[in-house]
């Protein structure tokens, strides 16, 4: 019985950036908050890893609301990186987090310039649990910062290579799929010395309030996620890890196991699982606990024997 | 180590009836255990729709649950469709809810539009607690005015307005408040913004608002609710969405 136990454990098992998952599920940034807000639905200790919400030097109140809007088969936020900036994130928000979670802790970065990616990665690069290091270079809900980083080649490769210089931990580079060719991206953050690629954050949209004729979101646009967009990012991910010899985590819309073994098929090591929380805040719980039958039914015994690098 | 609190239940449809010009009233029959205060609210899972619909709760006792809504896009026009025998998939006990300890010697619950429906089970709480509250709903139109009938059978002192004076006092409920010569010392509300606005002007007592916006998750993660109050960050989801008249700024 135990010896059964540790196999259906070890199943699940991957390997990222050189860091050890008892599964690839992670919550993604901005849909888990700093984790302990969802410790009420379950035990948080049997994720992979959590993403925590994207963390800039300064705090953040975001963009005005209304915030999000209702898509088919999705929705559109534009929160605007409100968060309590990453000083009172180390005091505050990680001792929380440290007491419900005891898996490794993915820092999820943002920014305005390179000197604060560089200062907020230098700052969180020492905090224990921390393993890697996730640079938000693809919000679209801020100007002058953030996306404006991830949709050129050299400005990525520039803040990458700036970042690298001041931490220790693998760091993940999370890009944004509102760009003409994804890959030169992807391969000018490997050049640069990224540790591996997260992809896609959101993906730039709107919708109109018919009876006021007006943007229902108050920023006018938003990045649009949820399972409508799974097979955009599908094909993202499948092109970069193609293209790319550093480690992919799949990331948009991913909703089920399978779902998940489509993302690892296509060539991811693990899989980030974002909007899907917010209709259903058990959707990791359930993805992990469906992933045994799905690969039983598939004939699939380990996901390393999926291929996929570490 | 967490224990599994599954807070979404799966309730069924005892009635689902029209009781004004846009307004239905849903009775759902479940486990009502994770609602412990009166301003809670229930997420609802709705069968074609990505996001939930959050809904205030109107009354509910250990079996059932009362919702009153507006049909005022196609979440809820998709609900006023659905009968009496369907489940529906419900995330409970939402919210903060109404402090009911704070709530002077005479409190006014003022409501308006579909904001009055909280104002029934935050009426029977203070009673029970032996507070007796009196209640002021204003709405647009005759056609409009709900939970006047329940609070009358109930027994509770009743003053509704309509704006176009089909129906009641003409006017806003602002405009009833004065006429009471406002003997009153402390207010809930819930309604429309400029009407919350108008209270918070008017009234030197302290009180409590329940407020309302598009949210995605309902719980506290995605900070698509976000309000800044003088305090700080608040979700109205999480934290609200009851605030306290010295929390709210008004821009």
């Amino acid at each position: 019985m135990e010896m059964t136990r540790q196999e259906a454990n070890n199943r699940l098992e991957v390997e990222l950036c050189g860091v050890k998952l008892k599964n690839p599920i992670i919550p993604a940034s901005g849909c888990f908050g700093y984790g302990y807000g969802m410790a009420d639905f379950y035990d948080l200790d049997i994720l992979g890893a959590i993403s925590f919400k994207g963390t800039t030097l300064h705090p953040r109140y975001g963009n005005p609301l209304p915030r999000t809007a209702e898509c088919y088969a999705g929705m559109i936020n534009a929160v605007g990186l409100q968060n309590p900036g990453i000083h009172k994130v180390i005091s505050e928000e990680l001792p929380k987090m440290r007491e419900v979670f005891h898996n490794p802790i993915i820092a999820n970065i943002s920014g305005f310039s390179i000197d604060e990616y560089r200062e907020c990665c230098r700052l969180i690069d020492s905090e224990e649990q921390v393993e890697i290091i996730e640079l938000n270079v693809s919000c679209p809900n801020v100007h002058g910062g953030g996306m404006a980083f991830g949709t050129c080649a050299t400005s990525v490769a520039e803040v990458v290579g700036e970042v690298k210089k001041v931490i220790t931990k693998p760091l993940v580079v999370k890009l944004s799929p509102n760009v003409t060719d994804i890959v030169s991206i992807a391969k000018a953050a490997e050049d640069a010395g990224a540790d591996g690629l997260c992809l896609i954050n959101t993906m730039l949209g709107m919708r109109i309030n018919l009876r006021t004729r007006k943007p229902v979101i108050a920023n006018t646009m938003g990045g649009f996620s949820g399972p409508a967009v799974f097979p955009v990012a599908l094909r993202m991910v499948y092109q970069v890890a193609n293209a790319v010899n550093i480690p992919v985590i799949g990331c948009g819309g991913v909703s089920s196991p399978s779902d998940v073994l489509e993302m690892m098929m296509a060539g991811a090591t693990a899989v980030e699982v974002g909007t899907a929380n917010l209709p259903n805040p058990y959707a990791c719980k359930e993805i992990i606990e469906g992933l045994p039958r799905m690969m039983d039914s598939l004939g699939i015994e380990t996901l390393r024997e999926l291929g996929v690098r570490s | 180590m967490n224990t599994d609190r599954y807070k979404n239940k799966i309730f069924s449809i005892v009635s689902n009836t029209r009781v004004a010009r846009k307004t239905w009233k849903m009775v759902l029959e479940g486990d009502t255990s994770d609602f412990t205060t009166p301003g809670q609210f229930a997420n609802l899972a709705i069968a074609g729709k990505y996001l939930r619909r959050p809904i205030s709760v109107c009354d509910y006792d250990s079996s059932t649950l009362t919702l009153l809504y507006d049909v005022v896009g196609e979440g809820t026009a998709e609900m006023s469709q659905m009968e009496a025998g369907e489940n529906l998939d419900i995330l409970t006990g939402l919210g903060n809810g109404f402090n009911t300890n704070e709530c002077g010697s005479r409190p006014v619950l003022v409501g308006g539009g579909i904001g009055v429906a909280p104002l029934l089970n935050l009426a029977i709480a203070l009673r029970r607690n032996g507070v007796e509250p009196e209640i002021v709903l204003g709405f647009n139109t005759a056609d409009d005015v709900v939970l006047e009938d329940t609070l009358n059978e109930l027994g509770f002192k009743t003053i509704v307005t309509t704006a176009d004076g089909t129906y009641g006092i003409k006017g806003f409920v602002t405009d009833a408040l004065r006429g009471e010569n406002m003997t009153y010392d402390y207010f809930y509300a819930c309604g429309p913004l400029p009407m919350m606005r108008a209270l918070c002007n008017e009234l030197q007592i302290p009180g409590q608002l329940s407020l309302d916006e598009r949210m995605a998750c309902g719980f506290g993660i995605c900070m698509c609710c976000s309000l800044e109050t003088r305090n700080g960050a608040k979700r109205i989801c999480k934290d609200g969405p009851v605030f306290t008249k010295d929390e709210l700024i008004w821009k």
